[in-house]
């Protein structure tokens, strides 16, 4: 801690270099145009009063899923994949949704496992679903025992959740959050064990295998716009709108490069 | 008060690491370093030993309840056997340990690996059924693809192949990169929302 302090204070005090890699500076001003639209859309009034979000079916069929489970007195397995740590903002928006899956399990009395392959992701996992379980009023239905670390091998990891998956015959899977080659192993297991299905991850390779084997898919964006889209929560929510400000922005920019390049083959300004 | 604490720690780190990023100068890059590496590496080191205390408390829970016993002790036995054949007799070539990680849990991960070809047929088998024009078109791709990679491209010709890669190279990669823009501006926006304190789940929730 004191040798990171001495390199902040030295690094302040005594700046010899270049303050700003000149070559990141394109990306340094993208970066701050984003970051005043999501500043701008999340605190304005106005824009968070008129955002709407579109439905999003995989989202809409969560309540739908744990119902289903509670009905048929089997449990609701969720887990983050194998690929992630708590770093990941893809982890983040997995607990994001995980406190609001944790939430209507606890008012169902429907038993959740998560399983996971990190041993952080673990201990934020726990916080996250008791205090899910003290907010909906029914503390005494949290179970830590059902929130396990299993391996840190990725098909260790898959062997684990797979045996579990068959074992407890899950209602419900929820898979949000980074996959790997796991991905199809436990969405297979879960199709033949009569599992509804909900998934979503950041990689778009196996994105692919989800929406072949799963009933529904969260894609892109969509595993981001879940917390505000199932707390409503009209700040997340608002925010949620500056991406798609963001995103035409990007398609007019996109529009405009490709103009430009047949106009003049030789510019390049717009690669950054 | 804790999660006050925690959410200024997270405030200030997520502004610094952002500046740090744009930064040429080397001792930017050096902190850098410093902060995602090392101190990552000090906080995983408690963690592990959360998750083994976890993991030794939920199978002997299970066992003593009589669940699920048989797997549960191996996995225990596993637990404590490799670190105690890599502390008396170490990790290098002819080690007890590396034999161990050889032929028992090498194989058993190749094992599960291997399944991934049967999951991929079945799943492929529902996912190709050509019950919409879109499914078809998927099919048909799908077919397309396989057949390009196969023995019978080479003694037919390269036509194949070339539709085969045009396929991949654009319409397959742009809606990869479309879909790739929307996960960036949700990480952009989900971060952002942490740092400023918008979203505080990570926290165990609340306002």
């Amino acid at each position: 801690m004191q040798g990171t302090l001495l390199l902040i204070i030295v690094a302040i005090t005594d700046p010899p270099h270049a303050w700003i890699d000149l070559a990141k500076l394109p990306t340094l001003l993208a970066a701050v145009v984003a970051l005043g639209v999501v500043l701008y859309t999340t605190y304005s009034k106005r824009s968070r009063e008129r955002f709407k979000p579109r439905e999003i079916s995989g989202l809409r069929a969560v309540e739908d899923a744990i119902g289903r489970a509670t009905e048929m007195a089997r449990p609701v397995l969720y887990t983050p994949g194998w690929g992630g740590d708590i770093q990941r903002p893809t982890t983040i928006a997995s607990m994001n949704i995980l406190s609001q899956i944790a939430e209507k399990t606890a008012q169902y009395d429907c038993t959740l496992y998560y399983p996971t392959h990190d041993p952080v992701i673990q201990s934020v996992a726990q916080e996250v679903i008791r205090e899910s379980y003290v907010r909906s009023g029914f503390a005494e239905r949290y179970r830590e025992e059902n929130i396990q670390f299993v391996s840190t091998s990725q098909f260790g990891y898959a062997a684990a959740v797979e045996g579990m998956i068959t074992r407890t015959k899950p209602a419900a899977v929820f898979m949000l959050g980074t996959f790997e080659a796991e991905s199809l192993i436990l969405a297979e297991t879960a199709n033949e064990t009569g599992a509804i299905q909900i998934a979503g991850t950041d990689s778009t390779i196996q994105l692919a295998f989800f929406i072949v084997a799963c009933d529904y898919t969260l894609i892109g964006e969509e595993l981001f716009a879940a917390s505000g889209y199932l707390s409503g929560d009209k700040a997340i929510l608002a925010s949620v709108r500056a991406q798609d400000i963001l995103k035409v922005g990007i398609v007019g920019f996109v529009v405009v490069a490709i103009v430009w390049g047949l106009v003049d083959p030789g510019s390049t300004w717009w690669r950054f | 008060m804790g999660r006050r604490t925690a959410q200024i720690v997270c405030t200030v780190f997520g502004i610094v690491l952002f500046l740090l990023f744009f930064s040429s100068d080397p001792r930017a890059n050096q902190l850098s370093l410093r902060i995602t590496n090392d101190y990552w590496q000090v906080i995983a080191a408690f963690a592990l030993i959360v998750g083994t205390v976890s993991y030794l408390k939920a199978n002997l829970v299970a066992i003593s309840r009589g669940k699920e016993t048989l797997f549960r002790v191996a996995g225990l036995a596993g637990l404590i056997v490799m670190p105690v054949l890599a502390y008396w007799w170490g990790t290098g070539g002819g080690s007890p340990f590396l034999w161990v990680f050889e032929n028992v849990q090498a194989p058993m991960q190749a094992t599960v690996f291997a399944l991934l070809a049967f999951f991929v047929a079945s799943a492929s088998l529902r996912g190709f059924r050509a019950r919409s024009v879109p499914a078809t078109v998927l099919l048909l791709s799908a077919a397309l693809i396989l057949l390009s990679r196969t023995a019978l491209d080479a003694t037919s010709s390269s036509t194949l192949a070339a539709v085969s890669d045009w396929f991949r190279n654009y319409p397959s990669m742009a809606a990869r990169r479309a879909i790739l823009i929307g996960i960036g501006l949700g990480s952009l926006t989900t971060s952002l929302r942490v740092i400023v304190g918008i979203e505080r789940t990570w926290l165990g929730g609340g306002k």
